[in-house]
């Protein structure tokens, strides 16, 4: 009851509004339902990451390449970003629209900052350290695993513009209040994901 | 607007539909074409081998008539056809107007049917995969031609609306029960088919990424699998069996849950022992993820994990064994009815034993490597397979056929087609043990005469054409009973889907029942007036609209897919943006349904 005296609402909206219908109740737990399958996904891509990564060929090895403090920059902007998102989604909670949507711009803006880190990274390694995605297994492993997670950065960027524009003008409803908040779930997904990478892949590969 | 969904034309209708009992009746008649095609194939296969060294077909055609036949059974035809029964009987089960996502569920069915269609198309189009349907790197990374890449995108294709399916039915389970439906009120199948869309959404993603990979390499040259890289084909079997073994639970729980049903209906008691077959049915789907590297006893991974995942297989024993009871003690001093929906389960139970006894025998690791990759396996997965899952899905579909078309399949031609096909698929399959354990190898395309296989083949094959025969049989029994127009509770049932009008309407309960106790329908029938009681007033109904949307999404898919197998970019990206665009329509275009009144509902009622 605390909780939902803090609560101010533009209009007259139920407390939370992301589970308040039957529709927003079912898109919460599915979203919860697909996160669990997404992690599958990413263990099965760990998996064959870890019996790889010491197959290099005559590539070069992953000292060679990883630099911890690129890595490091890439870590703390998704982190953030990650922050950013929890920002908007407690300005849904108090009823602040224009916060929710300004926090979700923050969050698609430094997506865009990671995503552009991680092309030079690629960049870099193909072009200078000669890693091309063909070069051993240890390169396919690598840049499929972190590509795949750069492609989940990617889709949750074009996603969360979408909701941005389509719902600029209309204020918080009962129907976009559950996309807001499961698009939040999914930007979370996506840095704990990338919290593993970071431990596995570079912290374990310098 | 009732009136403007009246002038749509039957087949718009059926295109856009996001009814779950369309949707349903569309799995059951894909899955059935799927499974006369892969019926064909195995129908094939059987006449190469029913003499030595016999020419029918080539040895080429015959690695991709057996690839093509386990991938069809498996994904096109057994999870399908599943799905059609989970699809159309699970929401009235629960007492649900829907499931949680009608669009979803759409869109799942769409994928499937594509991602089928792309497979099969490659009967056409320079040949079909040849590499077994478990694909093993790399037979199917280095040495295969484009059939295999029509099997990693159709299978891709068909696996995303599988997964899609699965998430669905798992928030529809949790979240739609009427009131009073706690989950330990659920009947069995809606339990055991909460559990197996458990075990796809745990198992799935890792075939995804199985198949993920192995489109990279062998399109875009990526080196996992190539050993002089650095790769390791030995990856692919784990990823491949770690999907692969829950799918066979996937493939059994919801049979299981169909017999519990039908047993306990035709014995006129309730189900024994109900809170026993609901652990059971979760622990089975625990213990079917710590099992898959039983298929990889001989590959080499050592003697302790090999006695690790022997044990944790023979495990699976016990719980399955507490069903097999359990089902025999509801029968116990029933009064049992033969029908041929009755028949099919009953018939089920000593045939599913011979295949779990084999089973375990095959589960000992150190007399694996006897058997491995002879008939033996063959025969084993046969009896599981057809005695567990195709036994189930025969008795489900004499259950409900009057609930999910209006009328009854013929009970005489019915019980002419169990028998000969219970006859046909032993005479098969029991000789095959015998032919295994003498030596014979599976996957391949003959035999040599004078060692004893000759005259066991020749009555393998024989069993096949009964059992061609008797399927025939059936699809006779579909079309001639057309009339023989049925009652709303034909067999006197005792879960909710019989205590609604037939045909079910649109909204399934007019207004939505309150349950009291398990088998809610039968406690109306003792304590009650024997109608379903209402736990809300009449009112308005919300209904979901129709879109076109799914299919044209997984079209896109389907085209991408071309231009992914023929590197033709321009042709994936275009395929790629029309998925996208749709996805794109999806999400700004807000739909809110329509609602159907409820003086509508009240002419339909009286007039049912």
């Amino acid at each position: 009851m605390a909780q939902a005296e803090e609560v101010k609402h533009d209009q007259a909206l139920p407390p939370y509004p992301e589970k308040a219908t039957l529709e927003g109740k079912n898109k919460f737990l599915g979203f919860w339902f697909f996160l669990g399958g997404e992690t599958v996904l990413f263990a099965s891509l760990f998996g064959t990451y870890l019996g790889l990564r010491n197959g290099v060929a005559d590539g070069p090895t992953s000292q060679e390449l990883f630099h911890l403090d690129l890595v490091f920059y890439m870590t703390m902007i998704l982190l953030t970003s990650s922050l950013t998102s929890v920002f908007a989604i407690i300005n849904m909670k108090k009823g602040n629209y224009k916060g929710l949507l300004g926090w979700m711009w923050a969050t698609v803006a430094l997506g865009v900052a990671f995503l552009s880190f991680e092309i030079y990274e690629f960049w870099d390694y193909t072009v200078n350290y000669g890693l091309g995605f063909s070069t051993s297994a240890f390169a396919s492993s690598f840049y499929t695993l972190v590509g795949t997670h750069g492609a989940h950065v990617l889709f949750g960027v074009l996603w969360i513009s979408t909701l941005l524009i389509r719902y600029a003008k209309t204020g918080l409803t009962l129907t976009n209040a559950p996309k807001f908040y499961t698009a939040s779930l999914y930007w979370h997904f996506i840095d704990v994901v990338w919290v593993f990478i970071f431990t596995v892949v570079y912290l374990m590969g310098v | 607007m009732s009136q403007a969904y009246a002038k749509k034309s039957v087949l718009w209708d059926w295109l856009t539909t996001v009814d779950h009992k369309k949707i349903g009746i569309l799995y059951l008649a894909a899955g059935g074409f799927f499974f006369a095609l892969g019926g064909l194939e195995a129908m094939l296969m059987r006449i190469q081998l029913m003499f030595p060294e016999l020419g029918f077909v080539s040895e080429q055609t015959f690695n991709e008539l057996l690839t093509m036949h386990g991938t069809t059974m498996i994904f096109l035809a057994a999870m399908p056809l599943l799905f059609g029964f989970m699809n159309y009987i699970v929401p009235l089960q629960i007492g649900a107007r829907d499931v949680a996502f009608p669009f979803l569920n759409s869109l799942g069915f769409w994928l499937f049917f594509f991602g089928g269609v792309l497979l099969n198309l490659s009967w056409f189009l320079g040949g079909a995969p040849d590499a077994g349907w478990t694909a093993y790197t790399p037979l199917s990374s280095a040495y295969s031609g484009t059939g295999i890449d029509y099997y990693v995108l159709g299978l891709q294709i068909s696996g995303i609306g599988t997964l899609i399916a699965g998430i669905n039915f798992l928030v529809t389970i949790i979240n739609m029960r009427a009131p009073g439906m706690s989950m330990m009120r659920m009947p069995l199948f809606t339990w055991s088919s909460f559990v197996a869309s458990a075990l796809i959404l745990f198992a799935f993603p890792a075939l995804t990424v199985g198949l993920l990979l192995l489109m990279f390499e062998r399109l875009f040259g990526a080196t996992y699998f190539a050993v002089e890289m650095g790769g390791n084909v030995v990856i692919w079997q784990h990823l491949f069996w770690i999907f692969g073994h829950p799918e066979v639970y996937i493939l059994i729980l919801p049979a299981f849950g169909i017999f519990s049903e039908v047993l306990a209906t035709f014995s006129k008691k309730r189900l024994f022992g109900y809170s026993a077959m609901v652990f059971a049915t979760l622990i089975i789907g625990f213990l079917g993820f710590m099992v898959w590297a039983h298929h990889m006893f001989t590959v080499g991974i050592g003697p302790v994990a090999n006695a690790i995942f022997a044990v944790a297989t023979m495990a699976i024993a016990v719980p399955t064994g507490i069903k097999i009871f359990n089902w025999l003690f509801t029968m116990w001093g029933g009064r049992i009815q033969f029908t041929t929906a009755n028949l099919f389960a009953i018939g089920f139970i000593p045939s599913f034993v011979m295949g779990g006894v084999t089973g375990i025998m095959l589960a000992t690791s150190a007399a694996n490597y006897q058997f491995h990759d002879t008939y033996f396996v063959v025969a084993h997965f046969h009896y599981v397979i057809i005695g567990g899952v195709v036994l189930g899905l025969f008795s489900g579909a004499f259950y409900w056929w009057p609930r999910m078309f209006g009328y009854k399949l013929n009970e005489t031609l019915g019980k002419w087609f169990f028998w000969l096909f219970l006859f046909g698929f032993h005479l098969t399959f029991f000789v095959q043990h015998f032919v295994g354990l003498m030596g014979m190898p599976r996957r391949v395309a003959s035999y040599l005469p004078g060692q004893g296989l000759d005259s066991l083949n020749l009555i393998s094959t024989v069993g096949a054409f009964f059992m061609a025969f008797a399927f025939i049989l059936f699809a006779v029994n579909v079309v001639v009973s057309v009339k023989n127009k049925s009652e709303a509770d034909p067999w006197d049932g005792r879960t909710l889907e019989w205590g609604i009008p037939s045909p079910t309407p649109e909204y399934n309960f007019a207004q939505t029942p309150l349950v009291r106790e398990l088998d809610p329908l039968w406690y109306e029938k003792m304590h009650g007036n024997g109608k379903l009681k209402a736990a809300e007033p009449l009112d308005d109904i919300h209904m979901p609209n129709g879109s076109i949307l799914p299919i044209i999404m997984s079209f896109g898919l389907f085209v991408a897919a071309f231009g992914l197998i023929y590197l033709v970019h321009p042709v994936t990206i275009i395929g790629l943006l029309i998925t996208l665009v749709c996805m794109f329509v999806r999400s700004i275009k807000e739909d809110h349904g329509y609602h159907i009144h409820k003086e509508d509902i009240q002419n339909e009622e009286g007039a049912g």
